[in-house]
């Protein structure tokens, strides 16, 4: 099944022979930005769709289920209806900032799109520094945020756009540093590698997913936790909760350009579950030896909507945090599990070289105590005093 | 333990997700228009005119005696009285309207027409789709939108229908046989017997 | 012909961003341009092959230097940004020999530099791999004061922003 596994790869080289051989890199290069921005972008509709559908379901309703079958042209009338509306610009608005926010946030996402290894030979461009390259672009578009909020003149905006961004910088720490045991463990910052070194079979039929080892798990819930909170997402979108502050530095935006700040959002997602996909659950590879049958990109495809699942699964869930609630969160707790998870990675790996190696259980049980103790303790920090007992004044 | 409540939530949230495809409990939505809710006996929107029988004209219960239109809070209740008698389900001859108009923008489906109505000829109706287009007279109801069977009522308040008919049928049996007692019985008295009109016309 | 072109371009928006944040009226702009100065730099990185360094530039310069500085402009001075100030102080002038004698050194540092007139053997390698080990073997000592000063720094300013201790009896937190 190799053919259907390489489709892509061939189909690119064989529209890429037509081009004149001196602008053949560049006619693959744009091969490549058409298809993963297509993509990227069908996804992003069905996304939506998904996830209104979705949410419904898990709140005792249905979804969109008017507009076609299903609901499927939901998210075409919603275009059309972002499309067609007026574009107010606020009169004392900072009109160049305005106007160049949206695309700031939104251009720099699709490049995080070119690192990421959909499948066997299927990344756009292989970084040495493939990680690297994420996280930077990760967090230049954060500027874009302090650019729509203050361009708004709108305290309102202003107020969001500063907890937009004290929470997205804060959630990039613990983004990065739960990546780092899978980087030290792979001994290299290109995801390709990353992938490739969890490709090997464990017992002969398990496969040597990051997420199946205990500082891997951990990492992935870290991960998870970071990603969400940094595209946004409940249970951390305070900035553009509706009922906390009005949208938040989205405000003045109406129309296309909050269409262009929504498509970041998902976009911003997308890119991190992608990358959760890539650096933990094994990138293409398959869950267990009989399975490869199946294309990698497939498998790439079959995680990642898992883990968009996941995502929408946690909105319908969990409340919204409050802006202390979050910090501390973030800095008291994500933050110093991350280090230990470090420490646990470095256990493991050490322990690999016990006599006695394929005692297998022991050593998870002992890697995860590692971690899961400190993380009871950190959570005890967390708690507020708890409900205290109630103070009762009685009439004289 | 952390994290235990996060667990349970999402374990009940996916319990909602796989119920909403196969149990009725997690998943009320009922898809208005094409699935209605079942019909409540005691709601109601607007009155609307009894008839018996087949015909609008002839069965129509109201007699016109505008006790409604006296007592509507709002007023939005409009008669006109038609000055030719026509004979009612006991025979004897009663007036009808020739207009009765309800406002139904103004009704407050207060139900107080329907309490002093001395004939049960007006009720209380349950439509509620009730929106139009036109401005100036799409609202204003006369007797040929506001008439409606006593098939219908029965459908709509089958307890307080059935209980009015079994007493308007009381009341026909005991006028007949007061009826036929009067036409089969003994001399003739100084003065006629009132019932002498409510023959077999009923 | 194409890395000329590159440099140039890279080059000119990093120096036109530079300018910008001299010059332009509003300091919110100026913060902004200054961002993009910086990604232009990052871009020259890149294009030197040197791709650690640069998406280093990128992450730390775009994504933490300057959402400080305008944070800094928006608790401080935000209020008090008048863009009808004019942008050139008085002695303007003083500035011209001062900035032609800074030229004058750089010029005379970079010409008489060695690397100018050497060319590199090969392809300059520098994956991260290798800048690892260098960090870890022979820099070690200006890494762990680095990393020693970072975390001074970061003590530091959780003191400075430490609320003053409340009194015992309230609980609340």
């Amino acid at each position: 099944m190799s053919r259907l596994d390489q489709i892509f790869v061939l189909l690119g080289h064989w529209l890429a022979g037509w081009a004149p051989v001196p602008v053949r890199p560049l006619v693959s290069a744009v091969l490549a930005i058409a298809c993963i921005m297509l993509v990227f972008a069908t996804c992003f509709a069905l996304t939506t769709l998904a996830e209104r559908k979705l949410l419904g379901r898990m709140q005792n309703r249905f979804g969109p289920n008017r507009v076609g079958p299903c609901g499927l042209f939901q998210p075409v009338a919603d275009g059309v209806k972002m499309l067609i509306k007026e574009d107010i610009v606020p009169f004392s608005a900072d009109k160049a900032l305005h106007f160049l926010a949206p695309i700031v946030l939104t251009a720099p996402i699709w490049l995080a799109f070119a690192v990421l290894p959909f499948g066997r030979n299927m990344t756009a461009i292989d970084l040495d520094a493939g990680i690297l390259f994420f996280f930077a672009i990760g967090s230049a578009s954060e500027l874009a945020v302090f650019m729509a909020g203050w361009s708004s003149q709108n305290k309102y905006s202003v107020v969001g756009a500063m907890r937009a961004i004290a929470q997205m910088i804060s959630y990039e720490v613990p983004l990065a540093l739960s990546t780092l045991p899978a980087l030290m463990l792979a001994g290299s910052l290109s995801l390709n590698d990353i992938v490739a070194a969890q490709g090997s079979y464990a017992f002969g039929w398990l496969a040597r997913w990051n997420a199946f080892t205990p500082w891997g798990l951990a990492g992935l819930l870290l991960f998870l936790i970071a990603a969400t909170a940094e595209s946004n997402r409940s249970p951390f979108d305070l900035p553009e909760g509706e009922s906390e502050i009005i949208a938040g530095y989205l405000t003045e935006y109406s129309g296309f350009k909050y269409a262009l700040f929504f498509l970041g959002e998902y976009v911003g997602l997308f890119a991190g579950a992608g990358l959760a996909v890539t650096v933990f659950l094994g990138g293409w590879h398959a869950p267990v030896k009989g399975l490869e049958w199946a294309p990698s990109w497939l498998w790439f495809g079959g995680k990642f909507a898992a883990l968009i699942f996941l995502f929408i699964w946690v909105r319908a869930t969990l409340p919204r945090l409050r802006l202390d609630q979050l910090l501390n969160f973030a800095w008291r707790f994500l933050v110093p599990l991350s280090l230990v998870n470090l420490l646990v990675a470095a256990a493991w790996y050490w322990s690999g070289a016990w006599p006695f190696g394929a005692a297998a259980p022991i050593r998870w049980v002992l890697c995860a105590a590692l971690f899961v103790f400190p993380c009871h303790w950190l959570g005890g920090t967390l708690r507020g005093p708890g409900a205290l007992p109630r103070k009762y004044n009685y009439a004289e | 333990m952390n994290g235990v409540g996060i667990i349970k939530g999402l374990i009940e949230t996916a319990r909602n997700l796989a119920g909403s495809y196969h149990d009725k409990e997690r998943l009320t939505t009922v898809r208005y228009p094409e699935e209605t809710l079942p019909p409540v006996e005691n709601a109601r929107t607007i009155p609307f005119l009894v008839y018996d029988g087949g015909d609008a004209a002839a069965g129509l219960r109201c007699t016109a005696c505008t006790i409604c239109e006296k007592e509507c809070p709002p007023q939005c209740i409009y008669i006109v009285k038609d000055m030719a008698k026509k004979p009612d389900y006991l025979g004897k001859m009663q007036l009808h309207p020739k207009v009765f108009d309800i406002d139904i923008s103004v009704c407050m489906s207060c139900g107080i027409c329907v309490e002093v109505c001395p004939f049960d000829a007006i009720k209380m109706d349950q439509v509620f789709e009730l929106s139009t287009d036109d401005r100036f007279g799409g609202l204003l109801w006369g007797i040929k939108q506001l008439a409606k069977p006593n098939d219908y009522f029965q459908k709509l308040h089958r307890t307080e229908a059935s209980e009015i008919d079994a007493r308007r049928e009381e009341d026909k049996s005991k006028s007949q046989a007061a009826a036929a007692a009067k036409a089969a019985g003994p001399a003739p008295a100084a003065k006629p017997p009132p019932s002498a009109n409510k023959g077999a016309a009923a | 012909m194409l890395n000329e072109i590159q440099f140039l371009l890279c080059a000119s928006l990093t120096l036109a961003g530079a300018v910008a944040a001299m010059m332009l009226r509003n300091l919110v702009h100026c913060a902004l341009c200054a961002a993009g100065a910086f990604a232009g730099l990052a871009a020259l990185y890149l294009q030197l092959d040197a791709e650690f360094v640069g998406l280093a530039q990128l992450l730390i310069y775009v994504g933490a230097i300057a959402i400080l500085i305008v944070f800094t402009i928006m608790l401080t001075r935000g209020e008090e940004i008048r863009p009808g100030v004019p942008i050139a102080s008085p002695s303007w002038w003083v500035g011209l020999p001062v900035g032609a004698l800074v030229l004058a050194c750089l010029i005379g540092a970079v010409m008489a530099s060695p690397s100018l007139v050497r060319l590199p053997a090969g392809a300059v390698h520098a994956p991260v791999r290798k800048i690892g080990e260098a960090l870890m073997n022979g820099y070690v000592l200006p890494l762990q004061t680095i990393g020693l000063l970072l975390t001074a720094a970061l003590l530091g300013a959780v003191v400075i922003s430490l609320r003053e201790p409340r009194n015992p009896e309230s609980k609340t937190r």
